[in-house]
């Protein structure tokens, strides 16, 4: 059996780069008012909880300040990133690769099981549990998959006024459209946490072997 | 040091892949096609109608932010401002039976909307102001549409950067119930900066949607031709012509 199922492949790179894009064209779009508030509205940068400081053209989508072209690559890769990760819920829903590698039971929760982990981690031993992912990488991608992805998704929707009248209870249950706006820019920055540990993770633990499995599918 | 070097030289990487795709046929086309996807998402999975969320006026910013032009830099709209705008004319023209020149007075005269509502520009920013002024369908009604009318677009007195504002709206949006021409915000005749004598609030829609200092609304069959083609100040200056996301 493979390690990783044609569409987990599929779905990793083609997500890789909508979230490049993505990431990369918010922070232009960032730059246009570079202010957070809380709240149904905020105009004055006196009122924010946080200013964040310019980025610059290395990471931003395009490469100088254009918030006209920044807004265009982001809904548009909007919508392979949306799509991808229903495909990927789906597939993996039916597949098993959820029940099977992403969800914990009960019984893994425990704090020695995770404490062994952490430690192992710490050693920079990543050997995989019966070639399934080890509890800690099961959190990580289950936060991702569950929580992280959604809610940019959820968010994004959720500050365009178009969507307002549709998601309106949504948006509330958020302190407002400022506030899912500050939620959209400090889960964009926690997706690029993941991505940073992810990363580094891979690049620590036999990194070829990783990326070609995660591209041909490798074996189990 | 060096990963940061790396991080740079991913980050230039897409940043010139990007730049090569956005120039090419497809790339461009896609790009442009998207707001059209998500207006149609946005309109398959609701009523056009929807309402924009209105609020108690306790929600009612401190002050209203003016953005973009903040007054129209002549003499004829300063003597016109100095006088009440008593002289102040909104034309209804183009694709109608009934061209109308409408006179503060008439307008103040109409059946009049009031809604607190929220205003969020491009930008990133949003204010909450009360608005109040006469339905846009209302207006049109009373000129009476032709069939081939398919736009409204908007003419504004004010210039940015030498060029004339103006907007366009489709007739989904024209005849919702939340977009009015408005000459109040919070109670008080339009401010300077917020647009005064008139201007259009199109809920749903980012700000620069909202064009201010009104002079003409104009139904129109396609918008070739107008501006730069379009459909806006800030469209022929590559934002999005539907500015719903
Ligand atoms: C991995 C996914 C995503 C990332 C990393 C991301 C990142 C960002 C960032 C950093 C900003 C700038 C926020 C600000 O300071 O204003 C932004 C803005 C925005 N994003 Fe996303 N985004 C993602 C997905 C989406 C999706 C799926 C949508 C769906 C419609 C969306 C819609 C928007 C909109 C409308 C804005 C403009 C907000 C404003 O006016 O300030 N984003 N995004
Ligand atoms: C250059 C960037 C990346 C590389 C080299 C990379 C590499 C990998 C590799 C090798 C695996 C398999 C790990 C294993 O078998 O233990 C994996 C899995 C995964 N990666 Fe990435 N990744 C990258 C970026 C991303 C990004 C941007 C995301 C999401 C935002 C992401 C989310 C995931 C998830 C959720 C899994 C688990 C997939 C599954 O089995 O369902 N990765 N990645």
């Amino acid at each position: 059996m493979t390690r990783h199922a044609l569409s987990t492949r599929l779905w990793h790179w083609l997500n890789l780069a909508c979230v490049v894009v993505l990431f990369m064209s918010g922070l232009n779009i960032s730059n246009a008012h570079p202010h957070l508030y809380w709240g149904d509205w905020g105009f004055d940068p006196r009122d924010a909880w946080l200013s964040v400081p310019r980025f610059p053209g290395w990471m931003t989508i395009p490469g100088h300040y254009s918030l006209a072209a920044a807004r265009d690559w982001h809904i548009l890769a909007a919508w392979p990133f949306a799509l991808g990760l229903l495909f990927i819920w789906i597939a993996m829903l039916a597949n098993g690769h959820f029940r099977r590698d992403i969800a914990t039971g009960r019984r893994e929760w425990r704090w020695a099981a995770l404490r062994a982990d952490i430690a192992a981690h710490l050693r920079l031993d990543f050997r995989h549990r019966r070639g399934g992912y080890n509890l800690l990488q099961r959190i990580a991608y289950g936060i991702v998959f569950g929580i992280l992805l959604p809610l940019m998704i959820a968010t994004g929707m959720g500050i365009s006024p178009g969507w307002e009248p549709h998601l309106h209870w949504m948006i509330e249950s958020m302190g407002g459209r400022q506030s899912v706006r500050s939620i959209h820019f400090v889960a964009a920055w926690a997706l690029f946490g993941f991505v940073v540990v992810h990363v580094a993770l891979v690049l620590l633990s036999r990194p070829l072997r990783q990326v070609r499995d995660m591209v041909t599918g490798g074996r189990r | 040091m060096k990963r940061r070097s790396l991080l740079v030289g991913l980050g230039a990487a897409a940043v010139a892949g990007c730049s090569r795709i956005a120039d090419s046929g497809p790339g461009a086309r896609a790009l442009a096609a998207a707001e059209d996807w998500h207006r149609k998402a946005q309109r398959l999975f609701a009523a056009r109608t929807a309402l924009a969320p209105e609020y108690d006026r306790a929600a009612i910013s401190p002050s209203f932010r003016g953005n973009g032009s903040l007054t129209v830099d002549t003499d004829a709209y300063r003597a016109s401002l100095a006088s009440g705008f008593a002289d102040w004319r909104l034309n209804v023209r183009g694709l109608v039976r009934h061209p109308l020149s409408l006179s503060m007075d008439n307008i103040r005269r109409l059946p009049q909307r009031t809604q607190v509502t929220r205003h969020d520009c491009v930008e990133g920013w949003s204010a909450i102001g009360e608005w109040t002024g006469p339905q846009l369908g209302l207006i049109l009604s009373a000129a009476q549409l032709l069939p081939q009318a398919k736009y409204v677009v908007f003419r504004c007195a004010d210039r940015l950067r030498g060029a004339p504002y103006y907007e366009s709206i489709d007739l989904i949006d024209a005849f919702h119930p939340q977009t009015i021409v408005a000459h109040r915000l919070n109670g008080e005749p339009l401010p300077e900066r917020n647009g005064a004598p008139l201007r259009l609030r199109v809920e749903r829609q980012l700000g620069y949607k909202h064009a201010k200092y009104l002079t003409a609304i104009e139904a129109v069959a396609s918008l070739d031709g107008i501006g730069g083609g379009a459909g806006g100040y800030w469209e022929d200056r590559g934002y999005q012509w539907y500015a719903g996301v």
